[in-house]
């Protein structure tokens, strides 16, 4: 048997099976089946991937948020990897969405950026904010206090991201849509089995690459343990400053 | 239906193709880690190995078990 495989296990490669068809289904709906949208035409298809982008890693940072109050609650490192590799991987799923975004803008409104559309700048400010994330763990040496800062760090901007959502929803929009609304949307049937299927794909992508890094992380925690009691060279502790957090092997 | 692509189909593509473009990226640099961690076991069970072979010269020993996980044993 390969060695990958018994490092990532079976349920993992099932979710990732789960998701490519999930995800490809999505994008083929989209493609095919959902009708072309009359005001903006073909290029209104870049919805189905930059919404479930954006919608996902607003929740994969509320996610890290909830993790970060686990780890303050137990003290526990796991919950504090959970976190990190969960704004980690958020924050690359926001930047596609604003770069898939810049992109939908130009074709929609003839411009890459608006800086007048609440929408897009609180979005901006969010991916800003996440962005200073590493650097703050990468700024603390003690592995202690570089946990517990960036916990709190992220069950502060966790907090900040539905707070922020609202008061969008509460400004007036200039040109940006709202698709999702209190009256349940204002997507069309054919539209909206495309638009909840991409969004099942892209939250499934999220769970399942944050799988895969969680359980490299742990094999990779494992074996340097392994190799300490072993008498190899510690690699942990010649690495130096790292803005990861250290696992145990347990 | 028509061979020519719809209006605009040029930014749809681009913007399929960027979220292809940064999963690629991400499963390069898994698969780069992956590779990383199949060394490391190599070298670990070239440690245990050596453990092994040594002073005790006990292959039957319990503490030779979970280095096998590596498969190349």
């Amino acid at each position: 048997m390969p060695t990958s495989r018994k490092l990532y296990g079976t349920r993992l490669r099932v979710l990732s099976i789960l998701t490519a068809v999930v995800l490809t289904g999505g994008f083929a709906l989209a493609a095919f089946y959902a009708p072309i949208e009359a005001d903006q035409g073909f290029s209104q298809k870049i919805f189905y991937l930059h919404v479930p982008l954006a919608i996902v890693s607003l929740c994969g940072f509320i996610f890290g948020g909830i993790c970060a109050i686990q780890y303050l609650r137990t003290n526990d490192p796991r919950h504090d990897l959970r976190a990190y590799t969960a704004i980690h991987q958020s924050l690359i799923f926001c930047a596609a969405a604003l770069v898939t975004g810049s992109i939908w803008a130009k074709a929609a409104w003839g411009q890459w950026w608006v800086w007048d559309e609440p929408t897009l700048v609180s979005f901006l400010i969010v991916f800003l904010l996440y962005a200073t994330y590493q650097p703050l763990r990468f700024s603390i040496e003690d592995p202690e206090k570089q946990s517990r800062y960036a916990a709190v760090f992220a069950i502060v901007a966790g907090a900040f991201v539905p707070l922020n959502f609202l008061a969008v929803r509460l400004a007036n929009p200039l040109i940006h849509p709202r698709v999702l609304n209190t009256s349940g949307g204002s997507l069309p049937g054919d539209m909206r089995v495309a638009f909840y299927t991409c969004v099942v794909g892209v939250a499934l992508l999220f769970v399942t690459l944050w799988k895969y890094e969680m359980t490299a992380k742990h094999n990779r925690a494992q074996l340097r343990s392994l190799k300490r009691k072993l008498g190899g060279p510690d690699a942990a502790a010649i690495r130096g400053r790292s803005a990861a957090p250290r696992v145990s092997a347990s | 239906m028509s061979d020519k692509l719809p209006t605009n189909g040029g930014y749809v593509a681009a913007a399929y193709l960027v979220f292809l473009a940064v999963l690629l990226v991400y499963f390069a640099i898994m698969a780069t880690r992956a590779s990383r961690l199949e060394r490391e076991l190599s070298e670990v069970n070239r440690l245990a190995d050596e453990a092994i072979e040594g002073p005790s010269a006990d292959p039957g020993a319990p503490d030779a078990e979970p280095v096998n996980a590596g498969g190349e044993a």
